[in-house]
């Protein structure tokens, strides 16, 4: 097979054409309109990042670009030109014949992405045989030629595995060899990276932008991780509730963004927490073994001190045993060896065993705030039950704290009849909070509160937690795996790994210079807001 | 061993259980009896040493642990006992083998069973997938509201409604059923057209909305949008991307409703009065004929069990992740 | 730090904010959005319940009032004396169906309430306790489920004999499994939602846990269960009254009186009406049967519906 882009035109000449795109969704027994007049334009060999928060319509649109609309979505007006197509007048059949041979698809979820029931290699080549690009055999060997120049572990074999056979960084690689396997004109990379751990994203990231360098491919790529799109795009386009923001060359964008929108998106980057040293330490957990049902060994050995007043950020991966040293604290885990001290006692392990005043001096806030607050109470019972239950508040007294908790929160009276359905994200994390300071704690344990929101609202809710602990002297453990969140909230350092605490110390000395090497790992795997932050970290780690 | 071999003997052995847990049950039943129910057999005017020797002859005067370890080796030797029917006051036994008893009747049952599941299996996959396909057309609609109806009517209501219509306003077919061994095979079809008609119906309602579930439900994987975003034909996706993935969701179904059908088959070989072994057991029941309603009662549960069984194997034998494991 | 960010306002971000309304409101606006089908099974299950409560006053005679002509032939055009003529030992056939009304749907009802109480209170303790409760219940409950209930149902009544009492009781037991499956799963789907760990580690107790932060999420599949259980519970003691093994004369049932005029039904080609007497009471078994499926149907459709916009 060749490579090249014979007789398809040069790089610089316009692919991809969408002008006016209009498309309604159905939910609610009638018809939203998700995207309400974009215009796209994609020349050959150019990559566009299109970013966005949660609901502003990057995924519709991107799959748009293909003339496809997801189940329940309707491209209601604009047109699609693709290389002289139109694709919103084309027949299924033509799309078809487009689909997996000039437009390929990259999706976010590549372990249910790919059928279980085939061999990853004849998924990869399906599409390109399929529309006769090129023989059985060749499409295979030059399947091969692509996991190697992907950096897959034996190339030569990994494709007569099945999809549930390797690992979730590696299904994501063949997912992209599998979209170049036709030299496509066009791929839409829809989130690819956002379900990986940071040190996995960065060998996913480099794979794809490589091949798609070599083979003069254009792309889109869909992100909410501003970071990311500044190592993979050309340029950028910022899109909100379904409408264009901006659009601007990745540097000239990162650098001097013109809309207060795209600014804000920067900001939280910008929150950072002076550090403050402290010697009263409040809770301490002491050589901490813990294991699911007696046999499979989560945590061994930790030891953390959270000084009072401060904010402790755990940062690690998944499976570094950061939420099982929260559950343990809680006493939802007891531990198999160890001790916890409290406020100078030993705090028994098991949740039955400690008493109503202990359990309200720890409380915990969840990161799905959504499941974390029962649908059918409304947002007064869900705060006034901890003023009942511990404080045994009733009446006007009730009434008169519950308000002054909703102030707190910058919230008012307004939402106390609201059900939590009813409630924005950031709103919902907001009431979780308030649900906890209720309680009068002298620790609240924060389980990665800001992960599932959108980057302006985590700002909003970092600076009300810091906000209230200098206000109340709260104590916060923050569980996070979001370095910018650690720099922003944080006065010590705990990092862990697979179990273990590899170090421990103050924000300052964490993050600068030397580091044990998987602290070094971690933090170079970050994504930073410099678009030639890959390239260097490439270079480092050759 | 292999991780599929391991995980089917593992269901084998679950199932093995659970039919010694059944048989228990079952033979419990006997146990549960009142103290005066030889009596009630035997009828008022039986003389005590009768009445006795009836006892010992069902070892009522031994353990129950060794009542039932020989009840299960005469089971598994094919002696299901001796019917209760056919004794009297003085002592004459005229009382038949349960075996004698049912093993006409089972052939019968059999027989209208798998007449009903050939037409009614198929029909129901069909009616199933192309609904799921056609998913809220006015084709989908219909059906679904058609089915949603029918499987809220008794058996009795469905199998009535059919003799009025089609042997009694049109006689086309015969409303009795009582088949003999002597008939010819197109005869016996002749006879169960009614009978056969009614369970089908029935089942097929079942078995086409479960159906439907099961595909619109494996139609909604992602990997099914990215073979369409792959351009791979609506043809081939079906068959090659749905198809691999559906046995098992499938073959759940059907053994749910056969399993179904074994029960349904009661009702209506009464309508239709129909020598199976359904008949035979309200038979049984109502004349308190222990021994028969205990073998009846395992014959059945046996049945459920084996399908279900089998339904299980099938849906461990085609899953990948055991096929080709890590 | 730029000035939007500055202005920001926790309360102004955009929640999916509804009309606040009262239960009833909701409903009112539910019930007008209902379909057709809806509709009809909601006006002919408010006919069954009108009937089964006042049947002495609507029945123009005693329940087992006997008369002197079997199988008296029907007089729906006024002046006669039996609507839908008599039965085999001449018992006026429109009463019994309308104490029939009566006596099959109270069973039935009485056997499904009490089947919710035993396999609900199970389930929710089984979710709740992933002990060796758990596990016992759930493997008992494989086994009871592993023999077809009918035939369960019928071995047991061999032993038992067939009074309403024990028709109740084994028909109960035997469909609790069901219901203890079903809440056991809709409720381990909740038990494991972290608003549910908040209430354990505020310390709050089970009886707590259950009743405020449990049932009160697991109410609509409940809800419909009740109606496709009643459903399956009645159907089942028709037949079982069919077959004859269920509610026992003289106290009138539809599923018996179908039995008892069953012979009828070989007339239909010289009188009609004669050979429909059987079918109606069939046929008031499957309306009643295809209305509460019809409302399930929508309930359903409703409530999942409801989850699509959240």
């Amino acid at each position: 097979m060749t490579t090249d882009t014979e007789n398809r035109g040069a790089k610089g000449d316009l692919l991809l054409e969408m002008r006016d795109i209009r498309i309604s969704g159905f939910s609610d027994e009638r018809w939203h309109e998700i995207i309400k007049g974009v215009d796209l334009t994609l020349r050959r060999g150019e990559v566009m990042g299109l970013i966005g928060e949660s609901g502003a319509g990057k995924s519709t649109l991107g799959k748009a670009a293909m003339g496809y609309a997801q189940p329940g979505c309707k491209i209601m007006s604009g047109s699609i030109m693709f290389d002289g197509i139109d694709l919103v007048a084309a027949s299924e059949a033509d799309k078809r014949a487009l689909w997996g041979s000039r437009i390929a698809y990259v999706a976010q979820s590549a372990a249910a992405s790919f059928n279980p029931a085939h061999r990853l290699i004849d998924q990869t080549v399906e599409a390109t045989v399929g529309h006769d690009i090129s023989s059985d055999s060749e499409a295979k060997s030059d399947a091969v030629e692509l996991y190697g120049s992907l950096q897959l572990p034996d190339p030569d074999t990994i494709g007569t595995r099945y999809p549930h056979q390797v690992s979730g960084g590696q299904l994501q690689r063949i997912m992209t060899a599998m979209a170049m396997s036709p030299r496509p004109d066009l791929i839409i990379f829809d989130e690819p990276t956002t379900a990986l751990d940071v040190t996995t994203q960065v060998e996913v990231l480099v794979a794809m932008r490589d091949i798609v360098e070599q083979f003069n491919t254009a792309a889109i790529y869909i992100t909410h991780d501003l970071a990311v799109v500044a190592q993979m795009a050309d340029f950028i386009k910022v899109l909100r509730y379904g409408e264009e923001v901006e659009e601007a060359e990745t540097r000239k964008m990162l650098a001097e963004p013109e809309q207060e929108y795209t600014k804000s998106l920067w900001s939280v980057r910008a929150l950072e927490k002076p550090e403050d040293k402290s010697s009263e330490i409040v809770l301490s957990i002491k050589n901490v073994d813990a294991a699911y049902g007696n046999t499979v060994k989560v945590l061994h050995d930790v030891s953390i001190d959270i000084p009072r007043g401060r904010t402790v950020s755990v940062v690690g991966e998944s499976g570094s045993g950061k939420s099982t040293t929260a559950r343990v604290i809680t006493g939802l885990l007891p531990p198999m060896s160890g001790s916890i001290e409290f406020n100078g006692e030993t705090l028994p392990g098991a949740l039955k065993d400690r008493t109503k005043d202990q359990l309200r001096r720890i409380q915990m806030i969840y990161q799905m705030a959504d499941t974390a607050m029962n649908p059918k109470q409304t947002v007064g019972e869900i705060i006034s039950r901890p003023l009942e239950f511990y404080h045994g508040l009733k009446g006007s007294q009730k009434h008169k704290r519950l308000v002054e908790l909703l102030e707190m929160i910058e919230l008012d009276e307004s939402f106390m009849d609201r059900l939590p359905g009813e409630l924005s994200g950031g709103q919902k994390q907001r009431i979780c909070i308030a649900r906890a300071l209720a309680a009068e704690p002298d620790v609240i344990i924060c389980d990665e509160v800001t992960s599932a929101l959108d980057q302006i609202v985590q700002e909003g809710i970092l600076k009300l937690l810091l906000r209230l602990q200098k206000e109340f002297g709260i104590t916060y453990l923050f569980i996070t795996h979001d370095i910018a969140v650690v720099t922003a909230i944080s006065d010590e350092i705990v990092v862990m790994f697979q179990g273990e605490v590899v170090e421990q110390g103050l924000k300052s000395e964490i993050l600068s210079p030397p580091h044990p090497d998987y602290t070094q790992l971690l933090l170079s795997s970050v994504p930073e807001m410099d678009p030639d932050w890959l390239d260097k970290l490439v270079d480092e780690r050759n | 061993m292999h991780p599929v071999l391991a995980t089917v003997l593992q269901r084998l052995g679950l199932g093995v259980v659970t039919l010694f847990f059944v048989s228990l049950i079952i033979f419990a039943a006997i146990a549960m009896l009142p103290g005066d129910f030889g009596e009630a057999v035997l009828g008022q005017a039986a003389l005590p040493e009768t009445v006795e020797a009836f006892r010992k002859e069902l070892g009522l005067d031994k353990p129950a642990w060794l009542r039932y370890i020989n009840w299960v080796a005469a089971v598994l030797q094919g002696d299901l006992g001796t019917s209760f029917s056919g004794r009297a006051a003085s002592g004459v036994d005229r009382s038949r083998d349960v075996v004698d008893l049912i093993a006409p009747r089972l052939w019968n049952t059999l027989f209208l069973a798998g007449i009903t599941a050939l037409i009614a299996v198929p029909l129901a996959l069909f009616l199933g997938i192309t609904t799921a396909l056609a998913r809220n057309s006015v084709y989908d609609r219909s059906v679904n509201a058609a089915t949603l109806t029918t499987i809220s009517f008794p058996e009795f209501f469905v199998a009535y409604v059919l003799i009025v219509l089609l042997a009694s306003i049109w006689p086309v077919f015969p409303s009795l059923a009582n088949v003999t061994p002597e008939m010819s095979f197109t005869e016996r079809l002749y006879k169960c057209a009614l009978p056969s008609l009614t369970l089908t119906l029935v089942i097929v309602a079942h078995m086409m909305r479960m159906t439907r579930a099961a595909i619109i439900n494996l139609l909604a994987s992602p990997y099914i949008e990215m073979a369409q975003l792959k351009g791979v034909s609506k043809a081939k996706v079906i068959v090659k991307h749905a198809l691999p993935n559906a046995w098992a969701p499938i073959a759940t179904v059907i053994a749910f409703n056969l399993a179904y059908l074994v029960v349904g088959v009661v009702v209506v070989e009464v309508v239709f009065v129909y020598p199976g072994i359904g008949q035979l057991m309200v038979d049984a029941v109502t004349s308190r004929d222990i021994p028969v309603v205990q073998a009846c009662a395992l014959i059945f549960a046996a049945t459920y069990i084996l399908l279900n069984l089998l339904a299980d194997i099938i849906g461990i034998v085609t899953n990948p992740r055991l096929l080709h494991p890590r | 730090m730029s000035e939007t960010v500055k202005s920001y306002s926790a309360a102004d971000e955009v929640g999916a904010i509804r009309m606040r309304r009262t239960r009833w409101q909701r409903m009112m606006i539910d019930l007008k959005k209902a379909p057709i089908s809806a509709w009809f099974g909601m006006i002919v299950i408010a006919i069954y319940a009108f009937t089964a409560l006042f049947a002495p006053l609507l029945a123009p005679y005693g329940e087992a009032q006997v008369f002197p002509t079997p199988f008296a032939p029907w007089s729906m055009t006024g002046g006669g004396e039996h609507v839908f003529g008599t039965d085999q030992i001449g018992r006026d056939v429109f009463s019994r169906l309308i104490y029939g009304a009566r006596n099959t749907i109270g069973i039935a009802l009485a056997t499904t309430l009490l089947s919710f109480i035993i396999g609900g209170g199970l389930g929710l303790v089984a979710a709740i306790n992933r002990s060796w409760l758990d596990q016992l219940l759930s493997r008992f409950v494989d086994v009871l489920m592993a023999i077809p209930s009918l035939i369960f149902a019928l071995m047991l009544l061999s032993i038992f004999g067939s009074t309403v009492g024990s028709l109740i009781m084994i028909i109960a037991v035997l469909d609790s499994t069901r219901v203890f499956r079903l809440t056991r799963s809709v409720a381990v789907n909740v038990v494991v939602m972290d608003y549910v760990e908040a209430a354990r580690l505020r310390g709050e107790g089970l009886g707590w846990v259950m009743r405020r932060e449990i049932l009160p999420n697991i109410m609509p599949p409940l809800v419909a269960e009740f109606g496709l259980r009643f459903s399956f519970v009645f159907l089942t003691i028709a037949a079982l009254s069919f077959l004859g093994l269920g509610i026992q004369p003289p106290t009138a049932d539809w599923g018996s009186m179908v039995r008892d005029n069953a012979s009828l039904i070989q007339f239909a080609q010289y009188d009609l009406t004669a050979a429909m007497t059987p079918l109606l009471p069939a046929g008031a078994i499957a309306l009643l049967t295809v209305a509460v499926n019809f409302v399930v149907d929508w309930f359903l459709h409703k409530t999942s519906g409801l989850r699509d916009d959240h």
